[in-house]
């Protein structure tokens, strides 16, 4: 509850800084501060309760997992913040309305970590996405930020009426918003009320709330906005998009999951014959194969990051596949490992002059701690041993192993993760690998010893709980 | 204690490097400290009996940091540990631009390599193993030759695909153990059908088949091993290679014994279609660097059929072996080095004569050719007496094929000694010197080595007894 209230007003205290703060330079120690306090806040509800005492009605449910996934999309955040906040003051002149709108998005993302009942989810998902169709739009000069935009809102809200729809599907078929607890639906469906009598109604509603949902966290076929809303946009609010916002559209897919469809897989299978293992692996293999083989063909950096995007989400969704304890432990450690290493890279993807691979030839002579980094990233993303993203993607197959006899799609995901190798690594080919046409500056200007040493230790950090996850995990007290 | 300092003072030296100045002192460092990781195996050996170390890890998941070396593992850290200063030794004439970087990856991978030999919990093991493939990776395509790049990314790949598939092996044996635990003997007491072994079988093998490498898998061995730098192709001959026979028989054999003998036909069949092979390529390419390759692909074959081949002997043999070849093949390739170094190629139609300019270089290679023939007086000859007889006894044709081998690998390397040495000189030959105190010192030890192993090589035997003993219970 405390971070949903106070990023709201974190928000409108940014806006106002807009209007009483005239030094530009000011709105990222703002947004810091403010970032502090929020994080603090949240770990205090975590430990003591909140500090806001409303009835929700049930509607929203404050657990340790979702809490702890706020402290993950905060602390990443500001991870972010400090790392590319002074790109941020390039985008635009209305630098405070950007923080605002992050603000806005991490407002979204507590609502969805919580949610219990439908019409949450429908507000969380809003509150998420209207603030980013902003963001993208953000270069106002710019053809492609202005096509990505209205891509983005136009794809966005086609997917929000369906969600409604499946929403209103549900309601129909069920009399209630809900989330229904999982351990009450009995097999037989004997002594259920009527509520809990499946009906074409609920299934109905509930694939279209799964293809929606599927949209927003770019799973194929449901992908096709993401590679030119993630090209188009600003490099600095593609990293957040890419990181916060798809982990948290992972975990409301998990709730929403956890919530509905795991207690009726086995009745569906028997009563109508929709296999939602069988509908989920499929949506996995279509997004692995078709995110890691089109990132193959790339020649821009940014762009084959964005389909890479795409075969990590078909990652993350083996979570969605196995709704056990390790799947919620893992998302969390996905969430974690994805956003540090994104966040990372789009660090120095947005200070590159030129984003295209022969733009990143011989980075690793002119800055070596930026290329070590930046490596060390790409290691994780592909999930070499060592880097956060090995835990994360080994607990992604272990959840899968617990969840029963799916060894085919735990081989068929890990040969992909092998094919994902071949375009990760082709950007540590060309900065340690080839050299530059002539000397010229990769970079825009040149970086600040700080940024330096916050980029080294991100790396560091990355290695770190690649050697101890649990320090992730049992940390703050989840 | 000495356990974690054997991985540890490689990995300190390695990061060390990338930090110091000159190229001097990176050389330096680096043979300071592999002379120093060579005393601390040394001392392993004084210990009779297993060693072991075991410290928390990862206990939520089953995984715990333990080390331990019995007779194999011990011969494998003697193995690498002497290989690395020899070696440093023999390439100190070469130049590379940023030898710290290059020297700090070297060491790394001896870190990655001894932790592959050392550790007795899956997890941890399956980390060392991918951990050996990065500096690896590195040094390939960084100081390699004109198509390093596509080499080193191949074999990256490839051998990461193979890891990837062991990953979810383990993690389908993981949820089978009794105790939800990566340790060896949780999965040595793993009791498992004949559907489960079969499966699990083909998802371990095919990692460690990649990485020996073992027909078919091996395509991407010669590209890899010809455009690496020297010193490295050393390494991963001499050295990798063989993680792949010691994960055979560390984690598979005893693991999945009856998948083992089942498909132990076709694995000794693949086995020696490579051996005769990779035999017949070898004695038609015209690079010295691509003949060695596939020499090396022959011999691992022979003891990747040796080790299916359920006797006593096989077993005995592949093992001894496996130390037998890796000092023997990087005598050779000391030599290759030495050649392209000084005459600056390795064509062997452009080579020859050069017995005349360089007469000690010549009588050290005869003895590496002889070994690599597998002479008697040789150590080789012990492994291959040892493997034949093993082989002998599991099927006559099998045997019978691969003493073919013999006679193959007698035409390669002799020829390859013809070719090199014997003949008249040319342009390029005419300039050749003898070659350098280092380099001869590693070879002597080398032909020692050799010829020693070859008139008694009971200590080794002795060394690997009891993981025989372990292995064959199952």
């Amino acid at each position: 509850m405390n971070a949903i209230i106070l990023s709201a007003v974190l928000g409108i205290v940014m806006m106002l800084s807009s209007v009483l703060v005239s030094n530009k330079k000011a709105y990222k120690n703002i947004a810091l501060v403010g970032l502090l306090v929020l994080l603090l806040a949240n770990v205090q509800e975590a430990n003591n309760g909140p500090l806001f005492d409303i009835n929700t009605y049930s509607m929203l449910d404050f657990d340790g997992f979702g809490l702890f996934f706020n402290t993950i999309a905060i602390v990443c955040t500001g991870v972010y913040f400090l790392l590319t906040g002074s790109q941020i003051e390039k985008v635009g002149k209305h630098t405070a309305e950007y923080f605002a709108l992050i603000f806005f998005v991490l407002c979204g993302a507590s609502i969805l970590s919580a949610y219990n009942n439908l019409l949450m989810l429908f507000i969380g998902i809003e509150i998420l996405s209207i603030p980013l169709y902003i963001l993208t739009g953000a270069k106002k000069k710019d053809l492609k930020s202005n096509e990505a935009a209205l891509k983005y809102f136009l794809m966005g809200s086609f997917s929000t009426g369906l969600m409604l729809m499946g929403i209103a599907l549900m309601y129909g078929g069920t009399g209630s918003f809900t989330l229904e607890r999982v351990a009450t639906v009995s097999i037989s469906g004997a002594d259920l009320g009527m509520d809990k009598t499946l009906s074409f109604l609920e299934v109905g509603g509930m694939l279209l709330l799964t293809i929606s949902l599927a949209f927003k966290v770019s799973a194929a076929p449901f992908h096709f906005w993401t590679p030119d809303v993630y090209d188009g946009a600003p490099s600095v609010f593609t990293s957040f998009m890419a990181s916060v916002v798809k982990a948290a559209a992972f975990i409301a897919f998990l709730k929403l999951f956890l919530g509905r469809a795991a207690a009726t897989s086995v009745d569906i299978n028997r009563v109508i014959g929709v296999d939602w293992h069988m509908f989920l692996a499929i949506l996995i293999v279509c997004t692995l194969l078709i995110g890691n083989i089109t990132a193959v063909v790339q020649h821009n950096v940014k762009r084959m990051l964005a389909y890479s995007s795409i075969a990590q989400a078909g990652f993350m969704l083996f979570a969605v596949f196995s709704l056990n304890g390790t799947a919620k432990e893992g998302i969390l450690l996905y969430a974690v490992a994805y956003s540090l290493a994104t966040i990372g890279i789009f660090a120095l993807l947005s200070r590159m002059k030129n984003t295209s691979f022969d733009g990143y030839n011989g980075l690793a002579k002119t800055q070596p701690a930026l290329a070590f980094s930046n490596t060390v990233f790409l290691l994780s993303l592909t999930g070499i041993p060592l880097t956060a993203g090995f835990f994360a993607k080994y607990y992604m197959l272990s959840a899968v192993m617990q969840s029963g006899h799916y060894l085919w799609l735990m081989i068929v995901g890990v040969l992909f993760a092998a094919v994902s190798a071949s375009y990760y690594f082709r950007v540590i080919q060309s900065m340690y690998f080839k050299t530059a046409e002539n000397d010229f500056d990769h970079l825009e200007e040149t970086p600040t010893n700080t940024f330096r040493i916050l980029l080294v230790l991100l790396a560091l950090v990355i290695i770190f709980v690649g050697i101890f996850p649990q320090s992730v995990l049992n940390y703050l007290g989840y | 204690m000495l356990l974690v300092l054997l991985i540890l003072i490689p990995l300190l030296g390695g990061i060390l490097s990338f930090f110091l100045k000159t190229n001097a002192a990176a050389k330096n460092i680096a043979l300071l400290f592999s002379v120093a990781t060579f005393a601390m195996s040394l001392c392993t050996l004084c210990h009779k009996g297993t060693l072991s170390l075991q410290a928390d890890w990862l206990p939520q998941l089953g995984s715990s940091f333990s080390l331990s070396l019995d007779g194999m593992a011990k011969m494998l850290c003697l193995l690498t540990t002497l290989t690395f200063p020899l070696v440093l030794t023999a390439t100190r004439a070469n130049n590379y631009e940023n030898e710290n970087s290059f020297y700090g990856l070297t060491l790394l991978i001896q870190a990655g390599l001894l932790g592959v030999f050392l550790a007795s919990d899956v997890l941890l093991f399956y980390f060392f193993w991918e951990l050996a493939l990065i500096p690896a990776y590195f040094l390939s395509s960084r100081w390699g030759g004109e198509q390093r790049i596509r080499a080193a990314f191949k074999f990256f790949v490839y051998t990461f695909a193979g890891s990837l598939l062991l990953l979810v092996g383990i993690l389908y044996l993981y949820f089978k153990t009794a105790d939800h635990s990566f340790a060896l003997q949780s999965f040595y007491q793993l009791k498992l059908t004949v559907q489960e072994q079969n499966l699990g079988f083909w998802l371990f093998f095919i990692a460690f088949a990649i990485k020996m490498p073992m027909f078919p898998f091996h395509t991407w061995q010669p590209n890899a091993y010809e455009q690496s730098p020297t010193p490295t192709t050393m390494l991963l001959s001499g050295i990798m290679a063989k993680m792949g026979l010691y994960a055979v028989v560390r984690w598979l054999l005893p693991v999945f014994p009856v998948a083992a003998h089942h498909f132990s036909h076709l694995i000794i069949v693949l086995s020696v279609i490579g051996i005769l092979y990779a035999s017949l390529i070898a004695i038609k390419v015209d690079d010295m660097k691509r003949l060695v390759a596939y020499s090396s692909i022959a011999h691992i074959g022979l003891m990747c059929a040796a080790l299916f081949s359920h006797s006593e002997y096989g077993l005995q043999g592949a093992l001894v072996q496996m130390f037998n070849h890796g000092i023997n093949v990087v005598g050779l390739w000391i030599v290759v080095n030495v050649i392209e170094q000084q005459v600056g190629t390795r064509k062997f139609s452009e080579l020859g004569g050069l017995a005349q300019k360089a007469p000690t270089l010549a009588i050290l290679f005869c003895v590496m050719v002889f070994a690599n023939v597998a002479l008697p007086l040789t150590n080789a000859f012990v492994g291959e007496f040892l493997m034949f007889l093993g082989l002998f006894s599991y099927n006559v044709w099998a045997a019978a094929f691969a003493c073919i081998s013999i006679i193959l690998g007698a035409v390669y390397s002799l020829w390859m000694m013809q070719k090199v040495f014997y003949g008249p000189l040319n342009a390029k030959t005419e300039l050749a010197t003898d070659s350098s105190g280092a380099v001869n010192f590693s070879l002597i030890v080398i032909v020692i080595l050799v010829i020693v192993g070859g008139v008694y090589p009971q200590p080794i035997l002795d060394l690997v007894k009891d993981t025989v003993q372990t292995v064959l219970v199952k």
